[in-house]
């Protein structure tokens, strides 16, 4: 068989039973879904390629332990400091922020 | 173009909507990159919030029951199963659904075809019929064997299918967006098409469930 | 634009590694199969990434036999599998 291109290239490969397992989608995965859609509607992307792409350069490893909704806002964050419509200092930042807001509630 | 500003500080407002009690908090570090990107485009103006709450209500609102609908009227209507068929977009316009300039795409399940569905690449899925897509449509697993091994993987759904039936796996690898059209289960004749709709699972219209029965729930 | 392929017409799918995001599973590449149906004009993954996906090329599905794809295959030799494929990445088979 054919090499994959990319950890997202996973047709015919050998994995394990397939956990059936459903959960409701979170709010946190609305939001990002909803951020994705934004991005497009309001032209900060021009196409879910970008997202796409950006997804597939991920590293197997981060690939296989990013949920779906992790890879998309990975991603997203990707391209959009490679635009300049935010800043990697900036995300950082507003990360810690955000745990700290939690780590008191 | 600003952000909806009823007096509170920004960011506690933000943080009212994001705390969901019946929902899990976001936890891992990308998850929380996700929303400090969210944070900080809805400050910079890219979005507001009313705008992020009418697409999330948008995509709250689809279901498998969206799918269900077109398939009671296909079962009952041979013209419109005929339109489903060959124009799945100008089908579903009918019901106001459009997902262009994704091609929508219905495949016909028979007593000798059995037809599933997969995005080996990345898990393309027609949300406005369906909803939200499964954990396991999107997993590595289901991505990666369903296209090898469809009988083994159709088996651990329940799905047994002797080699009278031809199995067909259609990789959602570009453009076109896919729904199974399942076979109407025996015994309802004269049916409503809300009573017939009733009858189709969200399984069965992504082809891990085959065989429809009369005492079948829609959230099984 | 007309298309380059008929339906029913055999065609390989071609075995590139662009080195950019272009859609085609490793597993597809070098395959035989046949033109399913042909379907609409899209923007071609390798450009939308980078702009608005013009020119927009023709899109097909192409129908390949299970037993060809994979050795060890389990089940009905009737048995295939459809993907999608852009023109560009398809070529005639006599």
């Amino acid at each position: 068989m054919n090499l994959p291109t990319g950890p997202h290239d996973l047709g015919g490969q050998e994995a394990g039973e397939i956990n059936l397992t459903e959960h409701d989608t979170a709010w946190w995965e609305w939001q990002i879904d909803a951020m994705v859609r934004l991005a497009l509607s309001k032209g900060l992307i021009t196409d879910f390629a970008e997202l796409r792409d950006g997804i597939e350069q991920l590293t197997p490893k981060d690939y296989k332990n990013l949920g779906y909704y992790e890879r998309w806002a990975r991603s997203l964050a990707w391209v959009l400091v490679d635009k300049g419509v935010v800043t990697q200092s900036e995300l950082s930042e507003r990360v810690q922020a955000i745990r700290a807001r939690q780590e008191k509630s | 173009m600003s952000h909806d500003d009823h007096g509170h500080d920004h960011h506690d407002h933000d943080h009212d909507l994001t705390f969901q009690p019946d929902h899990p908090e976001p936890e891992s570090d990308d998850a929380l990159l996700g929303m400090a990107l969210r944070e900080l485009l809805i400050e910079k103006g890219m979005y507001t919030v009313s705008e992020e709450q009418a697409v999330m209500a948008t995509m709250q609102g689809a279901s498998p029951e969206n799918g269900a609908q077109i398939v009671a009227r296909a079962w009952v209507d041979p013209d419109y199963k005929a339109l489903l068929l060959a124009d799945g977009g100008a089908a579903i316009a009918e019901f106001g659904h459009d997902l262009s300039p994704a091609e929508f795409t219905v495949l016909e399940n028979t007593q000798t075809v059995h037809n599933v569905v997969v995005c080996t690449l990345c898990s393309c899925y027609p949300r406005a019929l369906l909803g939200m897509s499964p954990a396991w449509y999107k997993s590595i697993s289901y991505r990666s064997r369903v296209v090898r091994e469809p009988r083994a993987v159709l088996a651990e759904f329940g799905v047994e299918l002797s080699d009278e039936v031809e199995v067909r796996v259609h990789d959602s690898t570009a453009e076109l967006r896919y729904m199974i059209l399942p076979q109407r289960p025996p015994g309802t004749g004269g049916w409503s098409e809300e009573r017939l709709a009733g009858l189709v699972t969200r399984n069965s219209l992504i082809g891990t469930h085959r065989d429809l029965m009369i005492s079948q729930q829609l959230h099984e | 634009m007309s298309a380059l392929f008929d339906v029913g017409q055999t065609v390989r799918i071609a075995s590139r590694e662009p080195g950019v995001h272009h859609r085609v599973p490793a597993y597809a590449k070098g395959q035989v199969g046949f033109i399913e149906r042909i379907c609409g004009q899209h923007g071609r993954p390798e450009t939308l990434i980078r702009g608005d996906g013009q020119p927009f090329e023709r899109l097909y599905r192409i129908r390949i036999p299970q037993t060809d794809l994979w050795p060890d295959y389990q089940g009905s030799d009737r048995d295939c599998l459809d993907i999608e494929v852009f023109e560009h990445w398809l070529e005639a088979v006599e």
